[in-house]
């Protein structure tokens, strides 16, 4: 389990990563972390040619908050993540998610970059980031472009960005006041990719009517999964067990998890409706209690 | 494709290495083969097993899921250095060695690299505590217990110093 | 004499070396001009080989040799059979051993194809994606029963069918004494393949000294001695030609034995053909389809049981899975055919099983050795009696134990050993008491609240018994030396793989000579230090080598006593040794150090009386005349969320009946570890194989190994009731831990869940959340399941 050769610069600055990207095209991939992608280059699933390291690029490793925005650097890792008062206040989604993100020593080299680039469908972190929605800035020698979350996860580790672009900054917007949110899965192991993953945000208003809701997903799908209409169906309602079950119900008939070696799609879909009863009702806790 | 050279300067346990090395050998296999200090072990080279955990700049890493190149202007850390110059063990060490912590002892570098960095930042664990920092290192032989019980003695020893 | 070190948790000599990074592992071998072997493994479970080509790959920069079965002439030759079948009647066993390069044919997926050897592991592997092979897919044997019928695909195409092997043994007359029967339970149980996964995988590394014409192999084995007499006679040389060094291993837990493994047989052979030194290390994707595995049995099981319940009678059929091929013999399947008699009384009993060639990875001994196989289905037929006799399952138990008064109790049939299956010693009852006692059996099971959590998790408990049949022969041996420091040096053939070795044989020998036990150098596992020697498997370790030691030691002190009494002119009676010295009882100052008693026996002038050895050393051997049987019971307590099937034990008992204890502290280590493979295996391991043979879960991200976070703490306890084979009266230790853990979940997850009340049984391992879900999902109430 050694990886296939490839010629590998370590990147002095951006522009210098950017220019070599833009000459060696999808022969070349940036290395962030390193947790996905030289684990796949060992088992030699990926061989690519050119290994453009952006470890040295020190100032692409930021939180910043601007406005009522959180922006998350190209090398930052989830160590620091975990760490910051800004994500823990202002992204609580991300900050409860992150400890289920394998290992401590694993999460000292892995970067919310490159886990969301990698695009893995099972990863929590893209089913968080499409709950919290927000943007993503893909950045080329041509210069730059802003990528709806949205609109990014296209496949199985497949991505908006094009050949010559690296993902060079995270935008997360504020929740609204009165807002909670929850993340659960159930894993196997502490640490594994998770049988199946929820999401949840819940926006009440004063009364306690809910007014936004978001469930999305990991491991159900090829891409991280929204049960829009499930949570839609939230809005209007005042939330009660009963409203929290319906939607963990019409949640569960929207989602088509595929199954897995550790659980059938039937099981996954389950789980999915015990996640999601779950994840709804302590959200709404939170929310009310944020009020 | 040619293998390109690259010059690595790395301080090791406090001492300076500098070697030429292909761009794709691993961290772990240069550490083990070329440098020659093969305390440190290789489980599985995928970030699961945990074996091959060094400390990078003093963080906790897998060396199996690192270039040797980068190591390059970095401070890496090994079980090779944890002992005293004269021989006396680390409190972990030690305790380990008091509460039947180790059988074949394979996975052993790797958890003394994780555990004195937890230890660091947690000098009065909670056994659920510990058993969390240790659930990324895979043990197939002691079943753990004489391990949490060895982190729980070395952290009383060393009265919460960190 | 005063037994100082005996039974005391001395922490272990060889620690300081494995803490410090200093201790050698094969990997850690390096030598000038080392080659790197890689090998080209078969993507297929089945296939027929029509074309290799191997140009381009030997064109390639740094390649040196690339291998295939055509190059290899003579020196291809399936390899041996390790173990022969016993001594059965109308026994079928046909013999298929595993050849080091597929020749014409693959057989499982990972079976070597060719071997590359290049300046770097990197360039080894770059150069297997240049060999092209032309193969021609053929149907895969997955399933045993799918193997079994007469238009299966054949494995091997001189043989009538798949099968490998069909063994019946009998004891009384089931037939008869079924008619007596109040209740005939019949069920089929299912028990799947598993991994051992030692976190060191296996690894070789060959070097031909052409000048003092030897050959060196360090090995990950766990039986150096064998390999050596085996590499030498398939290479031509002598013996003392070749040194096999075990250095220190990083587990074992069975697969790393004496295979003969293809690239233990490769790599010496190229070594001395281009007098250079090569190394191989399995990688982790290697580990599962080069290493052997085990498990995967079906056992359609029929008890006969009275109204009293008391055992009448068993009758199981089942059908064992060997792999691709049978090197191992039958010692699988004859241990889970014997271990299932337990710890009961039972007068009739009629076993068949057929061992069916599968295209999976061969299947060998792995801890608990099939042994599992057989307590879960006792365990489970017993549980099912109880249910419908409304017997209590600790009652059940309790009436059908072989009593204190009955041993030694002769089960009539054959073990693995060829020996009659024999138990030597037990008392049961008081095993199981101490694990009702610790696990709190009576409180829990008045307590209503106790089934319950708080939020809606179902807590289950559950205690099973077991035995296992440890330390069989033939014999190891051991030497021992007083060296003219004081130090005692200790040599035995067995290997060694973390059970402490070091440290168990110090405190025997230190016990018998009088010595600190720090000042015992223990070497295992170099065939230039001790000659004669079996390896460490069956949980004998402690007690056949250990016996070896202490015989040594004897005779040692002997040796001892005779030239103190010499020296002080004395009688042999008048000698105390103590603290490392000889001296006269009641006068201290009449006192000679051990090592200046050596230096005396090893006179550089002066005549030795005839019939004298020098030196203070002496070699013995112990060959039990057949395996100790040790028993235990294991207990939990276990808390299921019925909404997600997840799992978490909330206390763990082990009490267990090993004899003599030599260091309590590394029993315990073995019965922690132990249980940690059980609860892998039963809840967390599966080899995932799909239709066409092919293992979908080939990782350590896929294929589970429980966490620090998935073994709970573990409360053990034991008694002694000492072998009466061996002076020590040791009985193992090693495979205690692993092998009641299936049949343990099985009975707290039904009773946590109920699920005899829903009509659920569970009579499989390994579970899971999903299989949970499958098997009882279906009849739990919405609410309860947490369904919305
Ligand atoms: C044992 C183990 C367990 C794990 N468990 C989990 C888990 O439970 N959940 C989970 O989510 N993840 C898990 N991971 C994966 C981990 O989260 C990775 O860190 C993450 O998927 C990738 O981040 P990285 O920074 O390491 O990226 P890399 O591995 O360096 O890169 C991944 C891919 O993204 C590309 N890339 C990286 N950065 C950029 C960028 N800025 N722009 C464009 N492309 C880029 C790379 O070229 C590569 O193709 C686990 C990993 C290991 C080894
Ligand atoms: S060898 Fe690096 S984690 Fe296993
Ligand atoms: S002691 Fe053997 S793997 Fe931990």
């Amino acid at each position: 389990m050694k990886p296939a050769p490839f010629r590998y610069v370590a990147a002095y600055s951006l522009d210098h990563a950017l220019a070599l990207k833009a000459e060696h095209g999808d022969e070349a991939r940036f290395l962030a972390g390193g947790q996905s992608l030289l684990a796949a280059m060992n088992f030699r699933l990926a061989q690519p040619a050119f290994l453009i390291d952006i470890n040295p690029l020190r100032d692409l490793d930021y939180v910043r908050r601007g406005g009522s925005v959180v922006r998350i650097g190209a090398l930052t890792r989830y160590r620091t993540l975990q760490r910051d008062p800004v994500v823990a206040n202002h992204q609580a989604l991300l900050a409860e998610a992150l400890p289920h993100v394998a290992h401590p020593q694993i999460r000292n080299r892995g970067t919310l970059a490159g886990n969301l680039a990698h695009a893995d469908p099972a990863s929590e972190l893209p089913a968080v980031v499409l709950a919290v929605g927000g943007k993503l800035c893909a950045r080329s020698v041509k210069g730059e472009r802003w990528i709806a979350v949205k609109d990014f996860f296209t496949g199985p580790l497949s991505t908006a960005l094009d050949a010559e672009e690296m993902l060079a900054e995270i935008e997360l917007p504020d929740l609204p006041a009165r807002t909670g949110v929850c993340f659960l899965e159930v894993a196997r192991r502490r640490g594994d990719y998770a049988m199946i993953g929820v999401a949840a945000t819940l926006t009440v208003d004063a009364g306690g009517t809910c007014v936004a809701a978001r469930l999305t997903y990991c491991n159900a799908g090829g891409t991280p999964v929204s049960a829009s209409a499930a949570a839609k169906a939230l809005v209007g309602r005042r939330i009660s067990e009963k409203a929290i079950g319906e939607a963990a119900a019409a949640a569960m008939r929207e989602i088509e998890p595929p199954g897995n070696v550790h659980a059938s799609s039937d099981f996954q879909r389950h789980l999915a409706g015990v996640l999601t009863r779950r994840a709804l009702a302590k959200a709404h806790t939170r929310a009310m209690s944020a009020a | 494709m040619s293998d390109e050279r690259h010059r690595v300067a790395t301080t090791v346990n406090g001492t300076r290495h500098q070697r030429d090395v292909d761009g794709r050998l691993l961290l772990s296999d240069f550490l083990r083969h070329v440098l020659g200090l093969t305390g440190t072990r290789v489980g599985c080279e995928h970030g699961v097993c945990g074996a091959c955990t060094i400390q990078y700049d003093g963080l906790p890493v897998r060396s199996c899921l690192m270039l040797a190149v980068q190591a390059d202007g970095h401070e890496i850390a090994t079980v090779e250095g944890l002992a005293g110059k004269d021989g006396t063990l680390h409190p972990l060490q030690q305790a380990l060695r008091d509460t039947h912590g180790l059988q074949c002892g394979f996975c052993t570098a790797g958890i003394l690299m994780t555990m004195t960095a937890f230890l660091a930042e947690h000098p009065k664990p909670t056994e659920p505590d510990i058993r969390e920092a240790l659930s990324g290192n895979l043990c197939r032989c002691t079943g753990y217990q004489h391990i949490v019980e060895a982190v729980t003695l070395a952290a009383s020893r060393m009265g919460g110093r960190r | 004499m005063v037994t100082r070190y005996l039974g005391a948790p001395i922490t272990r000599n060889e620690d300081a070396r494995l803490l410090t990074g200093r201790a050698l592992f094969v990997d850690d071998v390096n030598l000038p001009n080392l080659l790197h072997a890689a090998f080209l493994r078969s993507p297929h479970a089945h296939a027929r080989i029509k074309s290799i080509d191997v140009a381009t790959a030997k064109q390639r920069d740094g390649v040196i040799a690339v291998i295939t079965a055509a190059d290899m002439g003579d020196y291809w030759r399936p390899g041996p059979l390790l173990v022969p079948p016993p001594p059965i009647r109308d026994i079928v066993f046909n013999q298929c051993t595993q050849v080091p390069l597929a020749k014409d044919k693959v057989r499982h997926v990972g079976e070597p194809v060719a071997m590359v050897l290049a300046e770097s592991r990197y360039l080894a592997e770059d150069a297997l994606a240049d060999i092209v092979v032309d193969y021609e897919a053929l149907p895969a044997i997955v399933d045993l029963a799918d193997g079994l019928k007469p238009d299966a695909a054949r494995i091997h195409e001189d043989l009538a069918g798949n099968t490998a092997a069909h063994v019946r043994q009998t004891k009384g007359n089931y037939a008869e004494a079924v008619k007596r029967a109040d209740l005939v339970i019949k069920r089929r149980f299912v028990y799947d393949r598993g991994a051992s996964s030692p976190i060191e995988t296996r690894g070789i590394v060959a070097e031909w000294d052409g000048k003092a014409d030897r050959l060196t192999i360090w090995d990950t084995t766990q039986a150096p001695v064998v390999i050596r007499n085996g590499i030498a006679a398939m290479l031509g040389l002598s013996e003392r030609q070749v040194r096999v060094i075990a250095p220190f291993i990083g587990g074992g837990f069975g697969p790393k034995i004496m295979m003969f493994y293809p690239e233990e047989v490769l790599v010496p052979w190229m070594a001395i053909k281009l007098s250079r030194p090569i190394k191989w290390i399995e990688d982790r994707l290697e580990h599962f389809f080069a290493t052997t595995q085990e498990r995967g049995q079906v056992h359609d099981a029929e008890l006969a049981i009275g109204r009293d319940g008391k055992i009448i009678g068993v009758k199981d059929v089942f059908l064992h899975d060997t792999g691709a091929y049978d090197p191992y013999g039958l010692t699988l399947p004859i241990n889970s055919q014997c271990t299932l008699l337990n710890a009961y009384v039972v007068p009739h009993y009629d076993s068949t099983f057929t061992a069916v060639f599968t295209n999976k990875p061969i299947a060998t001994p792995y801890r608990g050795a099939g042994r599992q196989h057989g307590v879960f289905v006792m365990e489970r037929l017993l549980d099912i009696a109880a249910r419908q006799l409304g017997i209590d399952r600790i009652e059940i138990r309790r009436r059908n134990f072989i009593g204190p008064d009955q041993f030694p109790y002769n089960n009539e049939i054959i073990y693995q050993d060829f020996a009659p299956l024999e138990y030597d010693s037990g008392n049961y009852g008081p095993v199981l008491d101490k694990a009702l006692e610790l696990i709190g059996y009576d409180k829990f099971v008045r307590d209503p609240t106790a089934r319950r959590t708080d939020d809606g998790k179902h807590v289950g408990i559950g205690v099973v018994f077991y035995i296992e049949g440890t330390g069989i022969g033939p014999y190891e041996g051991a030497r021992i030396q007083v060296q003219s420091s004081g130090r005692v040096s200790l040599a035995t053939g067995v290997g060694t793989q973390g059970q402490g070795h070091f440290t168990s044989f110090a405190q025997i020998t230190a016990d018998q000579l009088g010595v600190d036990v720090r000042d015992v150098d223990v070497v295992t596992g170099d065939t230039d230090q001790f000659y004669w020697g079996a390896g460490t498997f069956a949980s004998r370790g402690a007690v056949v080598a250990g016996n070896a030691v202490n015989e040594a030691a004897k005779v040692v002190r002997q040796k001892i006593l005779r030239a103190a009494a010499e020296h002080f002119e004395c009688a042999e009676a008048d000698i105390v040794i103590a603290n490392g010295k000889a001296s006269v009882a009641g006068v201290s100052e009449r006192a000679i150090g051990l090592g200046e008693l050596a230096q005396r026996a090893n006179p550089l002038r002066g005549a030795v009386k005839p019939g004298t050895e020098p030196g203070l050393e002496a070699t013995n051997y112990f060959g039990p005349a057949r395996g100790a049987t040790a028993n235990g019971a294991h207990a939990m307590i276990i808390e299921v969320d019925p909404a997600t099937m997840m799992i978490e034990i909330k206390k763990y008992v082990v009490v267990h009946d090993c004899g003599t204890v030599i260091n309590p502290l590394i029993v315990e280590g073995q019965i922690h570890g132990g249980v940690a493979q059980g609860i892998g295996n039963a809840f967390y391991e599966q080899l995932a194989w799909d239709r066409d043979g092919q293992l979908l879960n080939a990782s350590l991200a896929d294929y589970l190994l429980p966490t620090a976070l998935d073994v709970p703490h573990i409360d053990s306890a034991h008694t002694v009731t000492p072998s009466p084979l061996n002076p020590m009266g040791i009985k193992g230790a090693g495979e205690a831990g692993a092998i009641p853990v299936g049949a343990l979940f099985a009975q707290a997850i039904e009773d946590a869940l109920d699920l005899p009340r829903h009509g659920v049984e569970i009579l499989e391992i390994p579970l899971s959340p999903n299989r949970l879900w499958e098997l009882i999902g279906p009849h739990l109430d919405k609410k309860e399941a947490g369904s919305p």
